[in-house]
């Protein structure tokens, strides 16, 4: 009989251990061997011996980290490429989150355990689209996991974006959205609709841009918003890191109208109390009903979340039928940015 | 219903009041007969239903969700129509209803069968049509403009007056056809006929030291500045208003002056809370403001009245094309032969010369006086604040030494600026009780100084309140102190601003609460208030 996956897969202070194979996934301090399933701070630290990762992930980590500090030595896994790990097979595939974004699929002696780290199931015109692999244990984030979360089509946080500029036609539009994943979204998201101007950028998003121009998704015009004179930014779209939208650095912008790209603006209050004057519901993560369908997709009898509003989804997981299990792992979903 | 919803919801999150003229005039003019009529409806406060109570909406998404789930969501979200709103199971096709055929269909659906329909609707309707159907149907409906607000971007949007929406806004009924008829140049203007509008007030420029210098003193009348709020009275054959310096009708709000509003005439005021002829503090008067309905206790407790500046219409006579004397003398006798309850006339003050006045007005610290006002003898009662014809001159501002407590970021220009202060000063035990707060009065230099300090002396956040180290001195000027049970200090201060940065003053040299306290205005009158009617009428000849 195949072992069940909690007698090897197991949670540590570290983050997930894969005891046959050696390895931690997305560890949240320094080890040996990690696997990383994608680029965002809280999964990609720095100081790890020996990584492995998708080969846009171990792009994006050396960007943001600098050389040398994504991994002492990196190696890259192709998507459904397989590869055996002292006695686990581990495979990467596609988990739709950001660019690079990976699940980590560990076959041992017949069991399978699937860590999805952060994933969405919406169409992202940035990053390869989430696929489902049947497991016995599926490892969830919740970062949504309450049913009033239910991230509406793009297509309409675009189009009210798109009115707003049309009544407000001289105010910049300011947008705060997390410079890896989202940043990169907006933009493509505003190309796909046909906004062709350029778009300008904060300084700390730049480099991201570039990369993801250099890995093949195309970006249109972006432009510095940080050497642009205030003139050029009248009526432009400008996009910068939530935390700058409410920092000095939005003073250059003349009486911006501040729009902020997050799950989290779903509720009113909670928008409200940041300020914002145009919530875009945009979220790169599983909103409550992608959750629900990913177990179904995922054919899981067991799901261990990691992180977030465990408590109504374990809740509704067990009515469907399947054990739900909180790990309540420390460390990940901090950044609150990346949503 | 979703335009509607999704102007309620950018309404929500807009700052400012141009912003939101903006986004109003925008539906105004994208939108169709009979939508924006009742959408106009919506923002006067004339769409009332019976209310369902929430108690049938717990009932009802009970019947489609998992109680366990919605008390877990209803607690994360806090607010009952958002939660059911957000919680709803999804709609298979969005088709939610329009907003005409809600008005129609509500009022015309049994009590009994309201459930059902809200059921219909919710399930075909997106999140932003649920809450906003939620709010119109339990009667919770706010909208974050104000009627004046919509008015402005309908005179915006079709090149009208405004004034000229005012004239006519009392005969109309929604959904407002022949306004929107007239207002696309279908049709002429809607006649004004009798009805008990608004119109537009005369305002005072302050006076500087420049223009008290050019000023022939001879040609001015001098009245006491009152403190309360100014009012315009309007009583025709066809009903009696109570109107707002700023348009809004708050007739409801002060019954009892309606109901002493038997004549007919259109009067110029201010509203105070007067007890035996003794003026009370401001704060007496905020008592009674902002209520839609009021208490006979309330009443009592703060009994109010109007003092009257002005006259601008006799009956259907319109005196304001008259000069100031001549208007002043039509009041008088008006006065001396109605006998209004809740009014006496505002006094004219005998003066000389400029140091006459000066003397009064340094005198004048009596709660009910703001300070004084000049008013040129053959100014005309012109809409707005025509220059040269009526000055205010507040006397100057009291001021207390305060630290700096918590910052907040301010909205729109100011969004990325710590500008929102506020300060305290030290209690007997040394410790800072806040006492105000502050939006203004700093040059853009000090907002600079103060913006950088503040964040590199956080010591905490809250939200968006930071709380800061106890080392910045502000000179707050404010024109009163009162005694207040809604301050944790216990003293409120009216119209606190920042006179300065005190740099040279260390934190614990700032004010303490008893100074503070002895700011508070003796509950005294002035001689003024003291006289009867015809004293003062004696005195305005």
């Amino acid at each position: 009989m195949a072992p069940h996956p909690e007698t090897w897969l197991q949670p540590r202070p570290e983050g997930l251990y894969c005891i046959p194979g050696g390895f931690f996934i997305d560890a949240t301090r320094a080890v040996d061997r990690a696997i990383i399933t994608h680029g965002h701070a809280d999964h990609a630290r720095s100081g790890h011996q020996h990584v492995l990762a998708s080969a846009e992930t171990l792009a994006i980590m050396r960007a943001r980290l600098g050389e040398g500090r994504a991994g002492v030595t990196q190696q890259a896994l192709a998507p459904g490429e397989m590869l055996r790990i002292g006695a686990v097979d581990v495979s990467l595939v596609p988990a739709g989150h950001v660019l690079g974004s990976c699940q980590v699929v560990m076959s041992y002696q017949g069991s399978r355990a699937v860590v999805s780290g952060d994933y969405k199931r919406h169409t992202d015109p940035t990053c390869a689209a989430f696929v489902p692999v049947a497991c016995d244990v599926f490892v969830t984030e919740a970062t949504f996991g309450l049913p009033v979360f239910r991230h509406p089509a793009t297509g309409k946080e675009i189009a009210k974006l798109l009115h707003s500029m049309a009544i407000f036609p001289d105010r910049p539009h300011l947008i705060g959205a997390y410079g890896l994943g989202k940043s990169q979204r907006m933009i493509a998201l505003l190309r796909a609709v046909g906004y062709d101007a350029p778009i300008y950028l904060h300084g700390a998003l730049a480099k991201l841009c570039d990369l993801y121009v250099e890995l093949g998704v195309p970006l249109g015009d972006i432009r510095s918003a940080t050497v642009a004179d205030k003139s050029s930014l009248r009526g432009a779209v400008v996009i910068a890191p939530p935390s700058a939208v409410a920092d000095r650095w939005a003073r250059r912008l003349e009486d911006p109208v501040v729009a902020v790209a997050s799950g989290w603006m779903r509720v009113r209050q909670r928008a409200k109390a940041s300020g914002v004057e145009l919530p875009l519901i945009i979220s790169d993560h599983a909103d409550w009903d992608e959750l629900l369908k990913t177990a179904e997709d995922v054919q899981a009898p067991e799901i261990w979340v990691t992180h977030g509003n465990e408590a109504a989804l374990i809740y509704q997981l067990g009515k469907l039928g399947r054990r739900g299990r909180a790990l309540s792992l420390i460390g990940y979903g901090e950044d609150a940015d990346d949503t | 219903m979703k335009p509607f919803a999704d102007l309620l919801e950018r309404l929500l999150y807009t700052q400012g009041r141009n912003a939101k003229i903006v986004v109003l005039a925008d539906y105004f003019a994208t939108r169709p007969n009979p939508e924006r009529g009742f959408a106009l409806a919506a923002i006067a406060g004339k769409l009332d239903f019976p209310g369902a109570k929430p108690a049938i909406l717990r009932a009802l998404v009970a019947t489609r969700t998992d109680p366990e789930l919605f008390a877990l969501s209803y607690d994360y979200v806090g607010d009952l129509a958002e939660a059911i709103a957000l919680i709803w199971p999804k709609a298979a096709t969005e088709a939610p209803p329009e907003l005409p055929d809600v008005v129609a269909t509500l009022r015309t659906t049994p009590r009994d069968a309201i459930p059902a329909l809200i059921a219909t609707w919710l399930d075909t309707s997106d999140v932003s049509t649920r809450i906003a159907l939620i709010k119109l149907i339990t009667g919770g409906l706010r909208v974050g403009a104000s009627l004046r607000l919509a008015k402005l971007a309908l005179a915006q949007r079709f090149e009208v007056d405004v004034d000229h929406i005012e004239e006519i806004w009392y005969g109309l009924e929604p959904p407002y056809q022949p306004l929107f008829d007239w207002l696309e140049g279908h049709i002429a203007r809607p006649a004004p006929g009798t009805a008990p509008v608004f119109r537009p007030p005369m305002l005072a420029h302050p006076i500087g030291d420049s223009d008290r210098a050019g000023l022939d003193w001879s040609n001015y009348r001098a009245e006491w500045k009152w403190d309360g709020i100014r009012v315009q009275l309007v009583a025709t054959p066809s009903g009696k208003r109570l109107y707002s310096r700023s348009a809004d009708d708050i007739s409801a709000t002060f019954p009892e002056i309606i109901a002493a509003m038997d004549f007919a005439a259109v009067l110029d005021g201010e509203l105070l809370v007067i007890r035996d002829g003794i003026i009370a503090p401001f704060a007496d008067l905020q008592q009674r403001l902002n209520r839609k309905t009021v208490t006979a206790k309330r009443r009592a407790d703060y009994p109010v009245g109007v003092r009257l500046y002005d006259m601008l219409f006799d009956g259907a006579e319109d005196l304001r094309a008259l000069p100031f004397d001549t208007r002043r003398a039509r009041l008088d006798s008006w006065f001396a032969t109605t006998q209004p309850a809740r009014m006496d006339l505002s006094p004219q003050i005998p003066f000389h010369t400029e140091a006459d006045l000066a003397a009064l007005r340094d005198a004048a610290r009596d709660e009910g006086i703001e300070g004084l006002m000049l008013k040129s003898r053959t100014s005309l009662y012109l809409a707005g604040r025509p220059k040269g014809h009526w000055w205010k001159w507040k006397r100057d501002p009291l001021s207390l030494d305060c630290v700096l407590m918590y910052a907040q970021r301010g909205h729109g220009k100011r969004s990325s600026f710590y500008s929102d202060y506020t300060f305290g000063v030290w209690t007997g035990e040394g410790k800072l009780v806040p006492i105000g707060k502050a939006y203004s009065g700093y040059t853009d230099a000090e907002l600079l100084i103060l913006d950088k300090w503040i964040r590199t002396h956080t010591v905490a956040t809250y939200g968006p309140v930071r709380e800061v180290e106890q080392g910045i001195v502000l000179e707050i000027g404010f024109d009163a102190a009162q005694r207040s049970t809604r301050h944790k200090s216990g003293i409120a201060l009216r119209f606190p601003r920042i006179l300065r940065l005190r740099s040279d003053k260390p934190a614990a040299e700032a004010d303490t609460l008893a100074t503070a306290a002895r700011l508070i205005g003796a509950e005294r009158s002035s001689p003024m208030d003291q006289m009867s009617p015809t004293d003062q009428m004696k005195m305005s000849q």
